[in-house]
């Protein structure tokens, strides 16, 4: 009753928040763009280091496993930070758009090998030795025989992955990307309405989230479905 | 010149001695049964014919190519040497064509078109041909591990090696993989066969191979060895599967 009562009280007010719309479609556009570039990259970046992690030699275990378990224990602040804010002290300056790319890819891919290799080693290991004993080299055993295969079973897991990591972008607000999260304290800046621009922003994300679940469902039919 | 010529092979896992002097010659168009208890070595011995263990001494050769040669392409090796699995090892992802298909396009270069007819020929010899485009999970076991042979006879072997390939199998349906087997031996290929059907063997085999504790204990000729077991070992053996 309380609540009820202080929020009448409050008088929600969406109209000069709404107005700032093409504010939010900026934001959205660059959230979008990071998230594919991330996904894409980190996609890539996560088969290459599940093959050397399941297949490689020792050292580049050793290094790929390093890599996943410096990702993995630390904040994706710190690495976007590190990458922003420490490499220049190198020689190395990049524009915060680039930065924050690099610095989801990288954190996206330490993700990926991990889901990536799970779906590797599910593959049986009798149908590699079939493989091998119709003369198939490692490399086509493993581009006809795994990869097709055990994406089939990573895109469930894979595609929560993702979906939950395109939440995690708005870290990349903190150097200044103009994503959809720092739109929200822009908009703030005009009206004043806290409120209101934090309710549009979570819709906002929701139904991203919820349009990248249907366009990874249907990607899955697409590639997958009719085989048994 | 034999198709198959195992010399005094050695195979060790570790320490531990898994095949031990074992030599064996197989001619063309002969169907090799080898026998023996679970542990005493089939397995491995076929897997080294293939490749797919390397030897510690003695030497393998297939159709004259040495197998342990380092110079030996395994991959060529094994185009002349069909091996069929307990556990079908079929492709899931793939329908039973491409199964079929699948080595003889990337690994000998056919055209797709080709390759199709090729498929329905050997499935054709294993009694499938109406399920060219089924996939694995809708085939029966027998189905399947008749599938299996289809996929390793469309390499045209010189030489093809059978690793209890009935024995995942319900007694009903080990009638028609042996069927098919029968088949593949009465068109005139070479085969070595580890199984427990000791009636396959009977009729079906030049040559039993006893092995235990991963030696050549005995061999024979079919029939007769069969009849008339030389050793205690291999007459118990047969006496314990028999009854
Ligand atoms: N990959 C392996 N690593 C270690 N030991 C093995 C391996 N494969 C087989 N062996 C051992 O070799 C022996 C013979 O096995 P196997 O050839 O499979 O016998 P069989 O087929 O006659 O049942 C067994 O003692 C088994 O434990
Ligand atoms: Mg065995």
């Amino acid at each position: 009753m309380h609540l009820a009562r202080a929020v009448v009280r409050y008088g929600f007010q969406f109209r000069d928040v709404l107005a700032a719309w093409e504010l939010f479609v900026e934001g959205l556009l660059v959230t979008l763009t990071l998230s594919v570039a991330a996904f894409a990259g980190g996609l890539a970046l996560g088969v290459l280091g599940a093959a050397i992690r399941t297949y490689g030699p020792g050292w580049a275990k050793f290094l790929v496993s390093s890599y996943v378990a410096v990702v993995r224990n630390t904040p994706l602040l710190v690495q976007l930070f590190v990458i922003f804010f420490g490499l220049p002290a190198l020689g190395i300056r990049l524009d915060s758009m680039t930065a924050a790319i690099i610095a989801l890819i990288f954190n996206l891919g330490a993700y990926t090998v991990e889901i990536v290799r799970a779906g590797f080693e599910s593959i049986p290991e009798g149908q590699l030795e079939a493989g091998r004993a119709l003369g198939l080299s490692g490399p086509q055993i493993f581009r006809h025989v795994v990869l097709f295969q055990s994406m089939r079973s990573m895109v469930p897991a894979l595609s929560s992955q993702f979906i939950f990591f395109m939440l995690g972008t708005a870290a990349v607000s903190q150097i200044a990307v103009t994503d959809l999260f720092h739109t929200a304290s822009l908009v703030q800046s005009r009206t004043f309405r806290d409120f209101e621009v934090y309710i549009v922003i979570a819709g906002i994300y929701l139904v991203l989230a919820q349009v990248m679940r249907l366009v990874f469902a249907g990607g899955y039919r697409l590639a997958f479905g009719g085989r048994s | 010149m034999p198709v198959v010529e195992i010399n005094n092979i050695v195979k060790r896992f570790g320490s531990n001695t898994v095949l031990d002097d074992v030599s064996l010659s197989v001619d063309r168009g002969e169907v090799i049964t080898v026998l023996g208890r679970s542990g005493s070595g089939k397995s491995t011995m076929l897997r080294c014919i293939n490749g797919l263990e390397p030897i510690q001494g003695g030497s393998i050769r297939v159709d004259g190519v040495e197998v342990n040669d380092p110079a030996c392409d395994l991959r060529v090796l094994r185009q002349n040497v069909g091996i069929v699995f307990q556990s079908f090892n079929l492709f899931p992802h793939l329908s039973v064509c491409d199964n079929i298909t699948l080595a003889p396009r990337i690994v000998q270069r056919q055209a797709r078109e080709h390759s199709r007819d090729l498929a329905r020929g050997v499935l054709r010899q294993v009694g499938l041909e109406d399920k060219l485009d089924a996939f694995p999970n809708s085939l029966s076991g027998g189905q399947k591990q008749r599938v299996a042979i289809a996929r390793s006879l469309a390499m045209h072997p010189k030489v093809m090696l059978f690793d209890e390939v009935t024995s995942a199998l319900d007694p009903e349906l080990t009638g028609e993989v042996l069927k098919v087997l029968e088949g593949v031996a009465a068109a005139g290929m070479t085969m070595i066969l580890v199984t427990h059907e000791i009636g396959f063997a009977r009729r079906f085999g030049s040559r039993v191979v006893f092995m235990h504790h991963g030696k050549v204990h005995e061999i024979g000729p079919a029939a007769e060895t069969l009849a008339n077991p030389q050793t205690a070992e291999f007459a118990a053996f047969l006496s314990a599967v028999l009854h």
